[in-house]
């Protein structure tokens, strides 16, 4: 097997993560697509890892997905906040973010 | 020497104290009765740092073979990384620095005559297993315990013994008792951390935790706003000092590379002048942080204000051991400074003139303040800056044995004023004082014993010290410091007179408040008592040698100086001792009784220029530049802050009105004025459809640009992707 | 060699397609379930580099608690469930791209980097005890870190969702 394999799945993921996460309009399906650019690190992680031979790899991917968990809890509970006060999630509703 | 070995106890009881006052206090053992935990633990660290005390001088006394540092010439290539040993590694470790620059100790020393420690006793360095690892540095922790810190040790568990006793009336049915007492206790132990750090890392450590205890109590009571001002102001100016210890860590960590305080120590005496660069770098990047915690000029506008906490705070905190600290730090890392800022051989240098600078400073401030507390911070923050300036000419023990005296005086002094304001309706403000001298004799007694002994007349405990620090800027090292000279004699002269204005407006005349002052309960006048007596006797710690002679008692002088010294980096350095002076002493007491004869004068007798500041304008002018500080609160917040803040936030609104939209407006009009102006005087004929085009293809441009600024994260996040690809293609085409 | 390259072919194919899906299908449900596959997908390859207490967690923590978390989030926001045809944004040309060109330099460094470098084989393998011995020796602080994280973000979660 190839390093590249695996290097090369994860940056296929991770830009298929971004076009998700810059194109669909649900706020629920934008942080899908980011825990999908997460996964795609997780996996360049795991492949160093056994390529150097170090455990590292592994841990880091692990801290990866408790760091994802958490992001995940307090994005959900960002986005119902944002639902409740303006009964929407279409990310291209809010445009507050201007001078 | 189990107490040295051990000595992590000392800070581990009061930090368990916070730990059981904070969790259980309220619950379990009930409001009202949380001191009795906080007693006990500071009695019992009291009695472990009498008894380290003690084993020190045990050590010093009867040196056993691996306290000594051998001063034979072998085994250089010790480097002193600390190795994180689980074990105490007393002794050997750092055995050989004094090396090759003993000997010129020796002879310096014969050349000044002065009492040099001869036997040269290496510090008690315990290090446990170490605390974490990180890119391959490893972080230690322990402690190191020599003469200072046992001094510190003793200073700071006997005052915050007298506070805690005296604060159970003084704060008696306070609305946040257990939160008061909780920390007193953390603030006992970030202090005695700090002063056994055994690395440079621990030291930040506890110097950040004593300046959050600082902050926490100046805001005890933050209902009121000045007081969360006050905290504020303290702990945001220290965050400025504290960038310079940083700074100057990481510079002395890239030096030596070793964290260990001893490690850097003894690399810098057993090579002196070899890094002299990266230790002035680091010298002036830690003298912000001295500036900072030890209220030294230009950052010491926090400390007057930090007086908003309860008293027994600012006796305890601010004024006579967490503004310490900063001294404590530049004698505990005096290598660095003393090769840094050249103090050896220069006749000036940045140290001594901060801290002769903030002494002159701090004491005129002291004048012209009406509230008792007031005067008192000026006087702590002259005070700091005479040990500083002590320290800046080579008067090592000089400063650490002021730093002594003056927490004893000092602590008097504030709770006394303290006491005042509890009998006085809670006011520190002395025009609503005068005459308390009939209504509390004990307050008035201990707070004239220690008004002498700050103003250092014989035979009180600060006479001795500042004595010793005159006379240390006289004689120098190899050069005297007449400058320093001058404005010692100018602070002692003026500190007397000052004090005296205070005992007379608070103590003398007429009763000018209202209602019925009365005498503070025991429990408050017998720790007045306490650190009076220390004020008297607290200079004999340290007497020279000629005047015990009489008594055939010369084996006790210097004690200070045989005790707290000997370590091996100072020597090293060749640090040496000015012969005792009776001359400079009459000077000194000469000035001080000046001091205080005039000020006299002027108000027992009415004699001298009453008026004065109403009636002469130049007069008047330099009363308002004193009462108002200098104008250096104004400086940095009015001038100083607005002119950073405003023009920041004022600069990107109108990057973001003028430049940004009128750029996309300017590119949209001046597109279409020209698309008009071609179109109507150049040719409305031929040419006129691709004119047309030309002008709505730059309005849509105009219009295009302006979509940027959408509001939307997505398109922003386009943007940020969009660009960090470019970015990469533009990397991985250059390289 | 031959097995595991088949088997790689064959899971990132699924999870190619199931992100492709994901990102582009135009019920939110079906679009969660895609998500599903492509974690289960990963779990997979993990599993072919010899990560097996990765690929657990993933399952169990992905599939198990992410997943439903989303579920419960979709539920939640009303989001309208079957086929709703705005679910991609007007901007998704910009979107793609920015996608195609970051890809595009990716795989050109990943290729000009790494070229045909091959997976050591038969090197040491880790199993769950040398990763958890890892853990909590080495990286003892960062776990701690992590779980003060942790609750930190459950805690922020709950005050910033609750009803008041």
């Amino acid at each position: 097997m190839l390093l590249n394999q695996f290097l090369i799945l994860g940056a296929v993921l991770f830009c298929i993560g971004v076009y998700g996460v810059l194109a669909r309009k649900n706020a629920v399906m934008v942080l899908m697509s980011i825990e999908l650019m997460l996964n795609a690190v997780n996996i360049n992680m795991v492949a160093f890892g056994f390529q150097h031979e170090v455990v590292s790899g592994q841990v880091f991917a692990l801290f990866i997905i408790a760091v994802a968990a958490a992001e995940v809890g307090v994005g959900l509970a960002i986005v119902l906040l944002l639902y409740r006060n303006q009964t929407s999630i279409d990310v291209e509703d809010f445009d507050l973010m201007k001078g | 020497m189990w107490m040295l070995e051990n000595a992590f106890l000392i800070p581990l009881i009061p930090a368990l104290s916070f730990a059981v006052i904070l969790f259980f206090g309220k619950r379990f053992i009930g409001a009202d009765r949380v001191h009795v935990i906080g007693i006990t633990a500071v009695s019992l660290i009291w009695v472990l740092s009498l008894v380290a005390a003690f084993q020190w001088t045990q050590r010093v006394e009867h040196p056993s073979p691996d306290a000594i540092a051998q001063i034979s010439a072998d085994g250089h290539g010790d480097d002193h990384a600390d190795d994180g040993d689980d074990h105490a590694d007393d002794g050997d470790d750092h055995a050989d620095d004094g090396d090759d620059h003993a000997g010129a100790a020796m002879d310096s020393e014969s050349g000044h005559g002065g009492g040099h420690s001869s036997v040269l006793i290496s510090p008690v360095v315990t290090t446990y297993s170490k605390w974490w690892s990180n890119g391959g540095v490893d972080f230690a922790v322990g402690t190191h315990v020599d003469g200072l810190t046992v001094l510190l040790l003793v200073v700071v568990a006997s005052i915050s013994l007298l506070v805690h006793i005296y604060s159970t009336e003084y704060v008696k049915g306070d609305r946040r008792y257990v939160h008061y007492y909780a920390f007193l206790s953390l603030f006992t132990a970030a202090m005695l951390f700090f002063v056994m750090a055994q690395n440079i890392v621990q030291l930040v450590v506890g110097w950040e935790l004593v300046g959050v205890c600082s902050f926490g109590l100046i805001g005890h009571w933050w209902e009121e706003k000045p007081n969360t001002d006050a905290a504020l102001k303290a702990f945001l100016t220290n965050r400025v000092g504290d960038i310079g210890l940083l700074v100057g860590m990481i510079v002395l960590w890239g030096t030596f590379g070793t964290f260990s305080i001893d490690g850097i120590n003894a690399a810098i005496s057993a090579s002196p002048g070899t890094q002299h660069l990266a230790l002035l770098v680091a010298a002036c990047c830690l003298m912000a942080a001295v500036a900072s915690k030890s209220g030294q000029f230009p950052l010491h506008t926090w400390l007057p204000d930090a007086m908003a906490g309860p008293t027994p705070v600012s006796a305890l905190i601010h004024a006579a051991t967490m503004v310490v600290a900063g001294v404590y730090m530049i004698a505990r890392l005096y290598p660095v400074f003393y090769d840094g800022f050249s103090i050896g051989t220069s006749s000036i240098n940045l140290m001594a003139l901060i801290g002769g600078f903030t002494a002159l400073m701090g004491a005129g401030l002291a004048f012209a303040q009406w509230d008792i507390k007031k005067v008192l911070a000026y006087s702590t923050v002259s005070q700091l800056g005479y040990m500083v300036m002590a320290l800046g000419v080579g008067a090592w023990t000089a400063a650490i044995f002021h730093l002594f005296t003056h927490a004893f005086f000092k602590a008097c002094l504030f709770l006394g004023a303290g006491s005042v304001s509890h009998a006085a309706h809670h006011t520190f403000d002395m025009r609503k004082m005068g005459g308390l001298k009939k209504f509390m004799p004990q307050t008035y007694w201990t707070f004239v014993i220690a008004t002498l002994a700050l103003s250092g007349i014989f035979p009180f405990a600060g006479f001795w010290s500042k004595d010793e620090i005159l006379l240390g800027a006289k004689v120098g090292q190899q050069n005297g410091y007449p400058l320093m000279l001058i404005f010692g004699c100018a602070v002692a002269f003026m500190t007397a007179a000052y004090m005296t204005r205070v005992v007379w407006y608070t103590f003398h005349g007429e009763y000018r408040g209202h209602g019925h002052p009365h005498e503070s309960p025991k429990v408050m006048t017998v720790p007045l008592w306490i650190l009076a007596g220390m004020a008297v006797v607290g200079g004999a710690f340290n007497l020279p040698g000629p005047v015990l002679e009489p008594f055939g008692l010369e084996g006790l002088a210097h004690r200070v100086q045989t005790y707290a010294e000997p370590s091996v980096y100072l020597s090293g350095l060749g640090l040496s001792h000015p012969d005792p002076s009776l001359s400079m002493a009459l000077i000194g007491l000469g000035l001080a009784l000046s001091g205080i004869i005039v000020t006299y004068l002027y108000f027992w007798r009415k004699m001298g220029p009453h008026g004065l500041t109403e009636r002469n304008k130049y007069a008047k002018a330099g009363y308002t530049f004193l009462e108002n500080k200098y104008y250096l609160d104004y400086l940095y917040n009015d001038i100083i802050v607005a002119s950073i803040k405003k023009p920041i936030a004022n600069g990107a609104n109108w990057f973001n009105q003028n430049v940004l939209d009128k750029a996309v407006n300017t590119a949209g009009e001046s597109a279409r004025d020209s698309g008009r102006w071609i179109y109507k005087w150049i040719d409305q004929g031929a040419i006129d459809g691709s004119v047309n085009a030309a002008a709505r293809g730059a309005d849509a441009s105009g219009e295009g640009l302006r979509t940027i600024q959408s509001g939307k994260v997505q398109n922003y996040g386009q943007l940020l992707f969009g660009a960090a690809a470019v970015l990469a293609i533009v990397f991985v085409i250059v390289i | 060699m031959v097995a595991q390259n088949i088997a790689f072919g064959i899971i990132s194919g699924i999870v190619v397609f199931s992100a492709l899906r994901m990102v582009t299908t135009r019920n939110i449900v079906h679009s969660a379930l895609f998500l599903v596959a492509v974690l289960a997908g990963l779990s997979g390859q993990y599993v072919l580099l010899a990560a097996e207490f990765v690929a657990t967690t993933q399952v169990l923590v992905y599939i198990g608690a992410v997943m439903v978390l989303f579920l419960f989030g979709i539920m939640l926001t009303k989001a309208p469930i079957g086929k709703s045809m705005e679910m991609t944004g007007t901007q998704w040309p910009i979107a793609a791209g920015v996608a195609l060109m970051l890809g595009a330099v990716i795989l050109y460094s990943l290729i000009d980097q790494f070229g045909s470098d091959r997976l050591t084989e038969g090197g040491k393998i880790y199993r769950t005890a040398d990763v958890g011995d890892e853990v909590f020796s080495t990286y003892i602080i960062p776990f701690e870190a992590i779980s003060v994280l942790l609750l930190a973000a459950l805690i922020g979660a709950i005050v910033l969702a609750r009803k008041d």
